[in-house]
């Protein structure tokens, strides 16, 4: 089984402050960590964990400069078998689309039995790299997989959906899957692996490679920006009994209850 | 001149920030209640090779350099400082002095037991009457036979009560003072080995630190560590590579107690402003994170020094212990002042920190004799 995994390197936001550049081209990220992409951590769990019960091997994949060799090597320390880094001028800042197709372009010279992607990058949050690459190679593909069982030629998994409802589907492979988190516990990697790892050459392959000559994007980003902090909060004060009864009211008032 | 650590450096850096952050950070405080050595985690360290990070890995080490090494203890440090001594005692107290003056069998029997964690290593110098001048020791060692026979008693010794493995010295010859002490490889089931008194500690609780009793132990012959007499020096070399990595610890807590600090003084309200806003917050803060980056440079430097091979790093080994333990003081002891009444509480990290940091100022030689041997390699 050769498994492909797709892996972006993302600022870690969730606990920094954010700001913007002054021309609202993007955040400034100087002081920030960067990071593999959380739904892409578990995908790449997943993989490694297919291959520990059924064989075959990991391959990764990521788009970008030298940067991206930093997940790509954390991903070959933790038992991914090859690495693959792709990159060319005219692939940089492209949207989630043209960023699949470039992928999609990729893997298909890679070979594959099977494709896993996070359902979602926590950078742009599109979640649209993972169905774009299933599309252009035509194949099935589900998103938000909380589950994988491997049959014969087949795929049965769970996808979670809103409610704490699960679908449980059987697809023919090759397939994509695009994971959710907490499908799994992502493994630490050992001294051992990151020993090996950075010693390991890590293949580039550029848009010549990939028979790539034209791509841009459909879609711009005109600007980003926070928002400004408006005055909807309305402090209560005085004794605990006064102001629950005036919570009590303000609650009625709005309708809530 | 680098200051920035290498790809492999760095990826030990981030897998074990991770594995602290959230595996041992959430123990950290119930370990510190119970006192109870933390065996689940330090299997799982084991796991990933930090029981013998610079172990070569023919003996089940991992093959990084010392460096690495500190940069792995001032993560563990900065959410645990009892796990940070208990991986530094194993790696540079108990692997590190076998790697370097064991023979190749006493290499090839102890160092995959200790890097496996299967065994914990523990190093056995200071004695009830002999702690900051340890020539003065009163446990003895005679050859009978096959066998030395060791008697004596060690106290204050770190991870003994859960320990398998013990470098042990001893006075093999009276006469010759320091020249007369040895080095044993101990294990726990020996006979004539016993453990006293269990140290109920002020900080970093649950590090076994336990008292060790010989009485008439009996140490195969073989297992006598470099030669008879070389015992004072394999401790003080040992001590050297060893000052590190608690300089390495101390660097931890006080980073870990600056960050909760900050933390705490962008949150905190007072008199209608944050309280980082205030001056003497402020000026708190700058003192304890200059101090806090100039023991880690002292530290790096330390290490570095080890890894270039340099025959002698005595005098940088004690100024990054010596400045280390008193950057974790004075940053826990701020971190507790800014928390205010909150950080006097077991609500929060900053007062473990703080009694965490005041060992580091006490073990593997005391802050004044820090400034003897610096000072002795100053007027050499």
């Amino acid at each position: 089984m050769k498994i492909v995994v797709c892996l972006k390197r993302v600022p870690d936001v969730a606990e920094a402050e954010v700001k913007v550049r002054p021309d609202g081209s993007g955040i400034i990220d100087d002081r920030l960590v960067f990071d593999i992409n959380e739904p892409d951590n578990y995908a790449l769990e997943e993989a490694l964990l297919i291959k520990e019960r059924v064989g075959g091997e990991v391959v990764l994949v990521s788009l970008g400069d030298e940067k991206v060799e930093e997940v790509l090597r954390m991903g070959l320390a933790k038992g991914a078998d090859d690495a693959v880094r792709i990159t060319d001028p005219r692939f940089s800042g492209l949207d989630g689309p043209a960023t699949g197709m470039v992928l999609a372009r990729a893997i298909e010279r890679l070979g594959y039995d099977l494709i896993l992607t996070g359902c979602m990058a926590t950078d742009d949050g599109q979640a649209v790299v993972g169905p774009v690459i299933a599309r252009i190679l035509d194949i099935p593909y589900a998103t938000l997989v909380t589950k994988i069982e491997l049959g014969d030629g087949r795929a049965r998994i769970s996808r979670e959906l809103e409610g704490g409802l699960l679908e449980v589907s059987e697809v023919k492979l090759p397939a994509l899957f695009a994971i959710q988190t907490g499908i799994n516990e992502p493994r630490y990697a050992s001294m051992l692996g990151i020993k090996r790892a950075s010693k390991r050459e890590i293949r580039v392959m550029g848009g010549s490679d990939l028979g790539i000559t034209e791509i841009s994007s459909r879609s711009e980003i005109l600007r980003f920006f926070i928002p400004p902090v408006t005055k909807h909060a309305e402090i209560i004060e005085g004794p605990p009994d006064e102001t629950a009864a005036k919570l009590a009211q303000l609650i009625k008032e709005k309708g809530v209850l | 001149m680098d200051f920035e650590l290498n790809e492999e450096q760095r990826m030990l850096q981030d897998t074990v920030r991770k594995f602290a952050n959230d595996v041992l950070k959430p123990k950290a405080p119930e370990i510190d209640k119970s006192a109870e050595f933390p065996h689940d985690t330090i299997k799982k360290l084991a796991e990933l090779g930090l029981m013998g990070v610079v172990v070569p890995e023919e003996y089940g080490g991992a093959g990084f350099d010392f460096l690495s090494l500190a940069v792995a203890i001032e993560e563990i440090s900065k959410v645990c400082a009892t796990t940070g001594v208990i991986v530094a005692v194993n790696n540079s107290l108990a692997a590190y002095p076998i790697l370097t003056f064991g023979n190749e069998e006493q290499k090839k029997r102890y160092l995959p037991l200790l890097t496996s964690a299967e065994k914990i290593g523990a190093f056995a110098l200071t004695e009830p009457n002999a702690g900051s001048d340890p020539a003065s020791m009163e446990a003895t060692a005679r050859l009978e036979g096959d066998h030395y026979i060791i008697n004596g008693s060690k106290r204050f010794i770190t991870n003994a009560g859960e320990a398998g493995i013990f470098i042990v010295f001893a006075v093999t010859d009276k006469e010759k003072r320091h020249k007369g002490i040895s080095a044993f490889i101990v294990e726990r089931d020996f006979p004539g080995f016993s453990l006293g008194k269990h140290e109920d500690l002020m900080g970093i609780r649950a590090t076994a630190n336990c008292e060790l009793n010989f009485d008439d132990c009996k140490v195969p012959k073989e297992n006598l560590l470099g030669e008879e007499g070389q015992g004072f020096k394999i401790a003080m070399h040992t001590l050297d590579v060893s000052r590190i990595d608690i300089g390495a610890q101390a660097v931890g807590v006080a980073q870990g107690a600056l960050d909760e600090a900050i933390r705490y003084a962008k949150e905190r309200t007072q008199f209608g402003k944050k309280i980082c806003e205030f001056e003497f917050i402020q000026g708190m803060l700058a003192e304890a994170a200059t101090m806090t980056d100039a023991a880690r440079l002292l530290v790096y430097r330390a290490a570095y020094l080890k890894d270039k091979g340099v025959e002698r790093f005595t005098r940088e080994a004690a100024m990054a212990k010596y400045f280390a333990s008193e950057a974790a003081i004075y940053a826990s002891r701020i971190a507790v002042q800014i928390h205010g009444g909150y950080g006097y509480t077991k609500d929060y990290a900053v007062e473990r920190l703080y009694r965490d940091a005041k060992i580091m100022e006490i073990y593997e030689g005391t802050s004044e004799i820090q400034k003897i041997v610096i000072s002795r390699q100053l007027l050499r």
